[in-house]
């Protein structure tokens, strides 16, 4: 397996960042993710927070007195010691989404600007196997990695006020759902009946890094007929166990 | 449990936040004067974290429904007790039909109400702390009914004796670490950013604080990262937001400087138009 050269900053009296190569990349994302659960692992028995985004992880030391010399030097040693393999089992989702114009309310400017048909977005959009990179933002906002060339469009002048719950939506090169509602800047295409925030539960958002989402085109029917058994909780959504 | 008559400007109910949730994009939450939080439990014996009101500028009124105790740490916001002053970190006690109210700000911004026990709302993910999206109610309003434990004689033997420091409330200066992207800035920036005086501009809440000077830079945005209640971010404008305890889990702008948590609690004692100014700490 490759070990790269990673960066160990200081961040502030309670923190230590660790940082890869900056790109967007899926080995480097399975390098950290490889990384992290040695961290966790490492730090079972102490209030030691984590999280991570593309390419950095944070560890959240606030409750704990550490040495941030030694504590490096620590997980420097952790990081070269054995890798782990096969561990993480990952999942592909497939998400329902409903491209109806009732929902994707800007796949018109879109068609026009990308000068694609409805049907040729839509395909584009549902093609891939998104690889979720890591939750942020909002409660249940996934960073999706791998979207076609193709639907790449600069985020909106003006961000709308009010994005709806479910809305699945593409900004630059990235897309991705809004989990609840908020502000939001970029083209809307669709909304999912999909809930990928659950306070309630002990796991809030059933997807993890590493995982992979699929968008499934439904028709409007289909979205309402979904709809009802998640408002319910008995729908339950189809993936299947990635191996690597 | 307390009837709340007024609901006040912004009031809502906090602990030492939730952890171990970021990885969901769940913000840490919290109050935003840990210190306050825990003055006002400790003399009321409280675990420093328990749940606590966090009572921003203007106070609510509230009735007691059962005898307890409380205390009220922070700003001084002229609380009354069926009309007569009262003063801040005090244990009180109080019987069924007393009501509390504040006046006028006086000092800081952000006061704490702690009753004996801890306030005993909804509890999410570890925390008491309310957040749209986790917790069903983001922030009290009138004819909230908050259940809190009643004690059958409250009487003053937690007089434990407590020097309560109150000159942070009017301290403008906030001591910083360098941030992950310092470095990225010139020499000339790093010098104006760590003495220049800075005005708290109007947008400032729970999430963010934003100053109304701006620092000239060309620094690249980042590959979106961590970020951590006060982060210093600096956008390709050149407006400084300090992030505070509400904030979201990852950004993408440069995180310049890294508040001592001593600053966090600094600054949620200012309001719209106060000055602060960086002071580095040397590591």
């Amino acid at each position: 397996m490759i070990s790269y050269h990673l960066s160990y900053k200081r961040f502030g009296q309670q923190a230590i960042l660790i940082e890869w190569p900056a790109v967007i990349d899926e080995k480097i994302l399975n390098d950290l993710l490889s990384f992290k659960q040695k961290i966790i692992e490492h730090y079972v028995d102490l209030s030691v927070y984590i999280n991570h985004a593309y390419n950095s992880l944070l560890i959240n030391y606030e409750f704990v007195d550490f040495d941030f010399g030694k504590e490096i030097v620590i997980l420097q040693k952790l990081y070269e010691s054995n890798k782990i393999e096969g561990k993480l089992s990952l999942k592909i989702w497939k998400v329902p989404v409903c491209y109806d114009a009732v929902f994707g309310i800007d796949l018109k400017v879109l068609s026009t600007t990308k000068n694609m048909t409805f049907e040729q977005i839509i395909e584009c959009h549902t093609k891939a196997a998104y690889t979720v990179y890591f939750i942020g933002f909002l409660p249940g906002f996934l960073y999706l990695g791998g979207m076609d060339e193709r639907l790449y469009v600069p985020r909106k002048p003006k961000p709308r006020l009010r994005v709806k719950k479910g809305a699945v939506a593409i900004g630059g090169m990235q897309t991705g759902v809004y989990p609840s509602e908020s502000p939001g800047g970029w083209h809307i295409v669709g909304n999912t009946p999909i809930s990928f925030f659950d306070a309630s539960k002990s796991k809030p958002c059933f997807v993890k890094a590493g995982d992979k989402v699929q968008f499934v085109s439904v028709s409007l029917k289909e979205y309402s007929d979904i709809k009802i058994l998640v408002d319910e909780g008995v729908y339950f959504l189809e993936s299947e166990v990635l191996y690597d | 449990m307390i009837k709340v008559l007024q609901s006040g400007f912004y009031s809502t109910i906090q602990d030492f936040g939730r952890y171990g949730y970021q990885d969901y994009g769940v913000p840490y939450s919290g109050v935003m004067d840990r210190y306050a939080c825990t003055m006002a439990n400790t003399l009321l014996g409280n675990p420093k974290e328990a749940p606590v009101l966090e009572i921003t500028m203007t106070g609510p009124t509230l009735e007691f429904c059962v005898s307890t105790m409380f205390c009220v740490s922070g700003a001084e916001i002229n609380p009354t007790l069926n009309g007569s002053t009262i003063k801040n970190n005090k244990a009180i006690a109080v019987k069924a039909g007393d009501i509390l109210s504040f006046g006028k700000l006086i000092n800081g911004y952000r006061a704490y109400l702690a009753v004996f026990g801890g306030f005993q709302t909804e509890y999410v993910m570890d925390s008491y702390s309310m957040y749209k999206g986790v917790t069903t109610n983001t922030s009290i309003v009138k004819g909230d009914e908050l259940e809190i434990e009643a004690m059958t004689s409250p009487t003053k033997n937690h007089h434990a004796v407590l020097r309560v420091n109150t000159s942070y409330l009017t301290e403008k200066n906030l001591p910083v670490f360098i941030g992950p992207e310092f470095d990225k800035l010139t020499e000339s920036q790093q010098k104006v950013l760590l003495t220049k005086i800075y005005t708290v501009s109007k947008n400032n809440n729970r999430m963010a604080y934003q100053l109304e000077e701006l620092l000239e830079n060309m620094l690249e945005p980042i590959t979106t990262s961590p970020v951590l209640p006060g982060t210093v971010q600096l956008t390709p404008s050149g407006q400084l937001i300090v992030l505070m305890r509400d904030c979201q889990t990852t950004g993408g702008y440069p995180r310049v400087l890294q508040l001592k948590a001593s600053a966090i609690e600094i600054l949620s004692q200012k309001l719209t138009g106060e000055p602060v100014v960086f002071k580095l700490i040397k590591m």
